[in-house]
Order: C-alpha cells, then structure tokens, then sequence
C-alpha cells in the first residue's frame, strides 16, 4: 500500500484554498442579527475537510490549528454557543492564518510559528473565554497538557481521565470504506488507547462473509480530549454503528455542561492558556516541523506545477476543433496524393479550411487560460469588511462582471495594484460618515469594481462616491514638492496624474493603509509592465474612477515589424503612437551630441536604432531615407529611427530567457512567418540603453 | 564507427571495467579535437542563418526557433579564440542541454565538423594541466588520449554558462 501521497498534495492545497474562501465568504456574510445555519454548516464544512485532508496527508499543523476552529464552529453551529462579532473576527484571522500555513506548505518554506501561536492563542481564548466551561478547578490539567504536549487540545476543563468507548459497528461498515483500525489509529493520537476486541459474533468460518465486520469493541482511550474530540473521530461512521460514550473519571467531580454565563470564574485558566500556548508551540516548533522540513527538503528541487481548472465544456470544444482539424488534413492529403490541376479549386477551399480551424484552434487553447476575473474580485469583500471597520466608515462595495474572463497571468499579476487602488479609495476615496451626512450625501459610501471586455481588453473599473480629487490641492502639493513648474499650466488630466508620480502623496494624514507616497507610481508601473494601462476620471465632491485597461493575453502581441538593416524588430503597438517621415533640416542637437525633433509643441530625443544595436548593414542612413517610429513607455516619449516599416501582425511572445537571457532593450522574441526569430522591442528598456 | 570503437578497445589493450566507461562526443575545432559528454547531445544540425541579438559578445551568434524553442547559438571558435571561418551548409550545430541549478537550458554550439562518439574509461581522464592565466581552462573537465590525438573533454554546464553578469564584463 504505498500509494505516493505527494501527487495528490497540488489537489489538496487547490481545496484547502477553496475551502477557505467559502470559510471566509460565509464569515463575512454571517448577519449577527439573524444568524442563517445553513451558513454556519458551509463554515464548519470548509473548516472540517481542511482538517479531514491535512490529517490525511500528515500536514499535522494544520490539522491541529484548523481542530481548534472546528470545535468554536461546532459549537456555534449547535447552537450551544452565540456567535459574536468579535468570534467571527478571530475566525476570520484565523482563516487567514490558515492560509498562509497551507501557502507555505505549498511552498515548501517554514511556516511563520509566531503568527500560528498568536492565532491559536486567539481562538483558544474565545473557545474557553465567552462560551463553555465551568472551570472552577485545578492546575493539573494543564500541566497534564504540557506532559502529552498537545498543543490542539486546548480543553482543559474535564478532569477525566478519559474516556471508554463501546463501539459496535454494523456488519456492513466495511463496504462504506470505513476502516476501524484507522479511527484507533486517530484515537490514539489523543492519548492512550487500549482496545479490546469483542469477537462472540463472530459466526462459523464457513458462514464467515469477509467482507462483514463482526467484531465489536470495547475502548479506554486515556488523556485529555473532550467528547467533541473523540466523537468527532467517530463522525464519518455515525451512521454505520452503535457508539456509546462514558467518561472515566479521575476524581468525583463531574464536568459541567457548558453555560455561557459562568465567565466570571474563569480568569485563572486564562492566564494560565496564556503562558502555556508559547510554549507548547515551541515544542513542536522544536520537533515536527524541522522534521517535515528535512524531509521535504529532500523533494525540494521539484517546483510546484501551477495548475489550473478548466471548465469542461471548454475542452470539448477543444476536441471538436482538433477533430475539425484532423478531417480538414485527411481532405488535404487526399487532394495531394492524385493532384490534378482541375483539383486548384477544391484545394484552395481545404487550404482555407485549415486556416480558419487553426486560428480557431489557437483561439480555443488560448481560452483554456482564461479565467474569470471572480478569482481577483472575491477577495475584496474581505478587504474592505476589515479596512472599512478599522477606519470605521461604512462602506458597500458593489461587484460588477466578475465572469469577465482574462488571461491567468494576468489574474495573478492583477491583484496587487487592484488592492493598492481598492484601499486608498477606502482610506482617500470615502469621507467619514458624518462628513458624507454634511455633504447631503448618504451614510454608506459605494465602491463598485467593474470589469468588462472592450476591444481586444478588459477594462478595471474602480469607482467610489467619495470627495474626488482636488486639483488645486494636487498642484500645490507638486509645486511644494519641486515636481512641477510652479507656473506649469496643467489640465485636469495631467493635474491627477501627478499622484502616479513617485513621493507624491496628498492625505493629510499617514496611515498604514495607504499615503506612504510609494503606492501609486508602483501601481502604474506594474499596469504598464502588464501592457496595459491607468486613466483617473474624478469629479470634486462626487468621486473618482480609477480605470485600468489591460490586454486580454499576454501571450499575444500586437506588433508592427520594423527593419533595422537586414534584420526586423517587432515594436508593440500599444507603444506606438505614430510614424512620421523627417528631414534632416528638422533635426536639432543639444550639446551637440543627443538628437531631437520637434512634433507638434515637444522635443523628442531620437534614438537611432543602428547605433544603439551595432547594426552593420544600414539602408537609411539619411532621416528623409528611414521612418521615425514616436513610441511610448513608461511616460517618456521619443523616435525610433528605422529603416522602414513592414506589417502589422499579432504575434506570439516567446521568452528569450527561457534559454538564454535577458537583453536590455529586448522583452523577448517571437517565431515569424517564415520560421525566423525577431525580437520583441522593450520600449523603457530602449530608453535607458539609449541613455548610458 | 563499429570497428572504430574496436580499434580503441584494442589499443588500450587492457579489460575495461563496463562501469567506468562513459561516451563522449567528440568534434573538432580547428586542429583541435574536443568532447562532449554524450547524454547532453541533444541533437545536431547543419547551419542555419541566425537572428542575431544586439549588444552581446560576438561568439553568441544569435538565436534560431528550433520547433517553437527560441535557442541561442555559440561559436566555440570564437569562444576559444581560434580565429573564424566562413559558414559553410557542412558547418554543424551540436544542441547541448545545460542544467544550471533547476534550470535546464538548451543551447547550440557551433563547431567545424563532428567526429565520433568515443568510449572513455573513466579512469584514464586525466585532469587539464595549469597553465596559470595564460589559458583558461576552467571549462575543460579533463583530458583524455584516443589514438595518440589528444581530446579535451569539455564541462558543458560551465562553458555554456552565459549569465547576465558576465555578459555585462564584455
């Protein structure tokens, strides 16, 4: 039976993050007003196959941390303890704890044991603190904890000695995959087991079914685990056998039932979990993980694949497309083997044929990559539950095209700038609730985030009903900072943009949820490192919208091929913002070396692209003979000077470091039609070569 | 190549322990003849025109689209300072796969023409003389003799190890 588990560990980390989201989700929209169950069970079921596959698969830190959160949600979920605003918050760092455990499991790095603590210590405190226990006793128990050195059994409120359990399963347990011997085997886990096996039924060995389990148990499990603990071992079989609990008692007074209102007793034990959860966590800090570790470091060297789910339906398109494919090939090479000239006609047709199946072909692999922005977007509720409570403004963030589907990479790389933006609209952007009631305005602010397909993009809506952007207060603010020209007439648009620039911020005040002055300069950076970018739509006193536009792909490119000699370059489209043919009269030096032209009202330096990449063999070595290509990048403008412009061609990207390296100036390759290489033009990287 | 490889096990006229037999390529350079571990030879091609890439060392010729793979091509020549000569459609491209930490790579090198492929006892590759700075040899992994020619044995992982920061020297 060695099944190698690891293969099916990718699988698992997949649902543990889904779980978590579901968890997390269904926190946020717990009502405390009106608790809905049916919201709780999703809860506790999230929490409770974390656990189900961390102790499968031996990842006992998690399975220990999420126990923790199970029990606080079984009992909510009984009814036998309130939920509270302030339950839901521990839950909900918890989850994100639970996060970060499994993200670094994922990663194979350590995980961070402080914040593990910080949270278990959170959760233990609100399982003993507000809910159960009658715990009016004894020390012993926990210094009974720290000899077994169970750091997940934060129970201390039985002094039992534990329990005996009378287990009896029906004959047809075995048929439902349940293995007794296993839950003996997570029994013991708890503490000591001793089990005595009943064996009267067993019939006559001729009468004997293998595959029926006759066999009863009797069991003493020793220790300090409560009866959600050990029931819970017993959940998966609840319905397959009889099961009879009875505690063991070490002395003759009996756990209470828990009482919500007997907190007043309970401070001690408090204090107590307090100096106790450090360091049984250094205990394990100090013997599992680093056991794991070196394990693991042995894998180590395999990288996590990054998967993805695709919906089925999409692959079958796939398949009809390639079976398309594969008919349309059989028509060709049926025309090819007896071809007559006469057959010029139907030839032509297949020959189209083949085009129109490969380029949907490529259309429909292309859309196995496409995932619905959701994945971006259902993180945000979250974050603007917790900022808005810590700023304590009401906020309602409106979510609009979540299906709008886009690239993976470009899901993956979106997030930090759409965060970055989300939280200055919620620090910036909206007023405080009494400041929006002065301004006639209603309590609640709205933020919507909207995402929608426009022409070959997605375009990133952020929009919030706040104050807007105050174009006086941005320009004096850039004057004081000796950005702009103190007599500099700038237009509105020109006047917000100010914010992208690097140390310019405008809150009065610094918090940590934005107004460093680093934020806004990244974000633009990061957007255009995407191929994509950011415009500011305000208006004073009602809002601002923050628009990003983003390629669909980035595996593709809109390129116009430039010749350079004999050699072609492909310049990005979304770089290019005209051509235009110069003569040598309209060039101009500055200290005689760097040249410019003018167009229109500025100065453009040019960059010949012969001298800055040792082009030998040079057609155009007058202006008037070459074309100016005015490109774009990173805010800078200049001209490209080429030979000549060839066509316009979406290609497809191809890392150069993939077997080589990077190249200034050069952001990779691609395959052109005649099966020759050229290399994709990076416009800032240009810029800065140009410069040295 | 059947009776070739013969003929070198009769030359070394002793029992060669199978274990410590390894295959090399063998190519050459001018008048000099080199090797290359085997199992690193991926494939090997004549000459193709090259796209060349601007602002790099003049041995890394250029990349081609090697079955949608773009893949950087070196002169070894070059690389070794053994003058030029003109490509000719007999010019031959050996495609070596690199493995610089987790990262396999392929590449191709450029060389006059490929010879064979030798079996080499382990235990007669002897380690490159010092020649102090005078030749860099950092990238030969030893030397071995094959009827009386001497073949240096080349270490793929550090001649092929074109990282940035070196290339930023030049």
């Amino acid at each position: 039976m060695s099944i190698d588990m690891a293969q099916f560990h990718q699988v698992f980390f997949e649902e543990c993050f889904e779980g978590l989201e579901a968890m997390e989700s269904g926190l946020l929209n717990l009502d405390m007003g009106d608790i809905d169950s049916e919201i709780i069970n999703v809860i506790f079921r999230g929490a409770h196959s974390i656990k189900g596959g961390s102790g499968t698969f031996g990842f006992t830190s998690v399975s220990e941390f999420t126990h923790i959160m199970e029990t606080l949600l079984d009992e909510m979920r009984d009814g036998r303890r309130k939920v509270t605003q302030s339950a839901v918050n521990v839950l909900l760092g918890s989850v994100d704890c639970l996060r970060e455990m499994v993200t670094a499991i994922q990663g194979d790095s350590a995980v961070d044991e402080s914040r593990v603590s910080e949270h278990k210590k959170a959760l233990e405190i609100e399982l003993n603190g507000s809910a159960s226990t009658a715990e009016s006793t004894q020390a012993p128990a926990p210094v009974k904890a720290a000899v077994v050195a169970k750091p997940a059994a934060p129970e201390f409120e039985t002094i039992s000695e534990g329990w005996s359990i009378a287990f009896t399963p029906y004959l047809d347990i075995l048929k439902t995959g349940n293995d007794p011997v296993r839950l003996f085997r997570e029994l013991a886990e708890l503490g000591e087991l001793t089990t005595t096996a009943n064996i009267h039924d067993i019939p006559d060995f001729y009468e004997l079914d293998p595959e029926e389990c006759h066999i009863a148990w009797d069991l003493k499990l020793l220790g300090t685990a409560t009866e959600e603990e050990v029931s819970e071992i017993f959940d998966w079989v609840k319905g397959d056998c009889e099961l009879e609990f009875s505690e063991i008692l070490l002395k003759i007074l009996k756990p209470q039932e828990a009482l919500p209102d007997t907190s007043e007793q309970i401070p001690e034990p408090e204090i107590v979990l307090a100096q106790l959860a450090p360091a049984t966590v250094a205990a394990i800090s100090a013997s599992e993980p680093v056991a794991r570790q070196t394990e693991e470091s042995k894998v180590a060297g395999v990288k996590p694949s990054s998967s993805i789910r695709v919906d089925t339906s999409k692959i079958d398109t796939l398949i009809n497309m390639v079976g398309e494919l594969v008919i349309t090939q059989s028509m060709l090479s049926l025309i090819g083997e007896h071809f007559t000239m006469n057959k010029l006609g139907q030839l032509k047709s297949g020959l189209s044929q083949l085009e129109r199946h490969t380029r949907e072909l490529q259309q429909s692999v292309m859309n196995i990559r496409m995932l619905p922005i959701s994945f971006v977007f259902s993180r945000f509720p979250r974050l603007v539950h917790d900022i808005s409570t810590k700023l304590e403004k009401k906020i309602e963030l409106k979510l609009v095209g979540e299906n709008t589907e886009v690239d993976k990479a470009v899901v993956e790389l979106i997030n930090d700038p759409l965060v970055h933006l989300i939280r200055n609209s919620l620090d910036h952007g909206i007023e405080m609730p009494d400041i929006r009631r002065a301004a006639g305005k209603s309590e609640t602010g709205l933020i919507e985030l909207k995402a929608y397909h426009r022409g070959g993009h997605i375009v990133i809506e952020i929009t919030d009903d706040g104050h807007g952007l105050n174009r006086d207060k941005l320009v004096k603010k850039a004057i004081e900072k000796g950005l702009v020209d103190a007599n500099a007439n700038l237009s509105d648009k020109q006047a917000y943009e100010l914010i992208f620039m690097p140390g310019f911020s405008t809150a009065e005040q610094l918090t940590d949820i934005s107004g460093r002055g680093v934020g806004m300069d990244v974000v633009r950076k990061n957007i255009q490192a995407l191929g994509g970018n950011i415009e500011i739509i305000s208006e004073l006193g009602k809002g601002t919208t923050f628009a990003i536009h983003l390629p669909l792909t980035l595996a593709i490119l809109d390129g116009q091929s430039v010749a350079v000699g004999d050699e072609t370059y492909i310049v990005p489209l979304v770089s290019i913002i005209e051509s235009i043919n110069i003569s040598e009269k309209m060039l101009n030096r500055i200290v005689g070396k760097g040249e410019t032209f003018r167009l229109r009202s500025e100065y453009l330096p040019i960059i010949r692209m012969h001298e800055i990449f040792n082009v030998k063999s040079v057609k155009a070595s007058k202006m008037a003979e070459g074309t100016i290509v005015v490109v774009e990048g990173q805010g800078v403008r200049c001209g490209l000077f080429v030979d000549e412009l060839r066509g316009q061609q979406q290609v497809v990207i191809k890392s150069l470091e993939a077997n080589y390296r990077r190249v200034e100036g050069i952001s990779g390759a691609t395959i052109l039609g005649d099966g020759s290489v050229a290399l994709i033009l990076d416009i800032p990287g240009l810029v800065r070569l140009s410069n040295r | 190549m059947l009776k070739e490889f013969e003929s070198h096990d009769n030359n070394t006229d002793e029992k060669v322990d199978m274990g410590n037999l390894v295959q090399f390529l063998s190519f050459a350079l001018g008048k000099e003849e080199y090797g290359v571990a085997i199992l690193r030879v991926q494939e090997i091609r004549s000459w193709e025109p090259v796209s060349r890439i601007p602002n790099v060392p003049e041995y890394e010729k250029g990349v081609v689209n090697l079955r949608g793979a773009i893949v950087p091509i070196i002169d070894l020549r070059e690389r070794f300072n053994l003058g030029r000569i003109e490509y000719t459609p007999l010019t031959v491209v050996v495609v070596l796969q690199t493995g610089t930490g987790n990262k396999m790579r392929i590449m191709g090198v450029v060389v006059d023409s490929v010879s064979d492929v030798v079996n080499v006892d382990k235990t007669k590759i002897q380690k490159a003389p010092d020649f102090g700075t005078k030749v860099s040899t950092e990238f030969i992994s030893g030397l071995v003799s094959l009827n009386d020619r001497m073949v240096m044995l080349l270490d793929v992982d550090k001649l092929l190890d074109i990282d940035e920061e070196k290339a930023d020297e030049n």
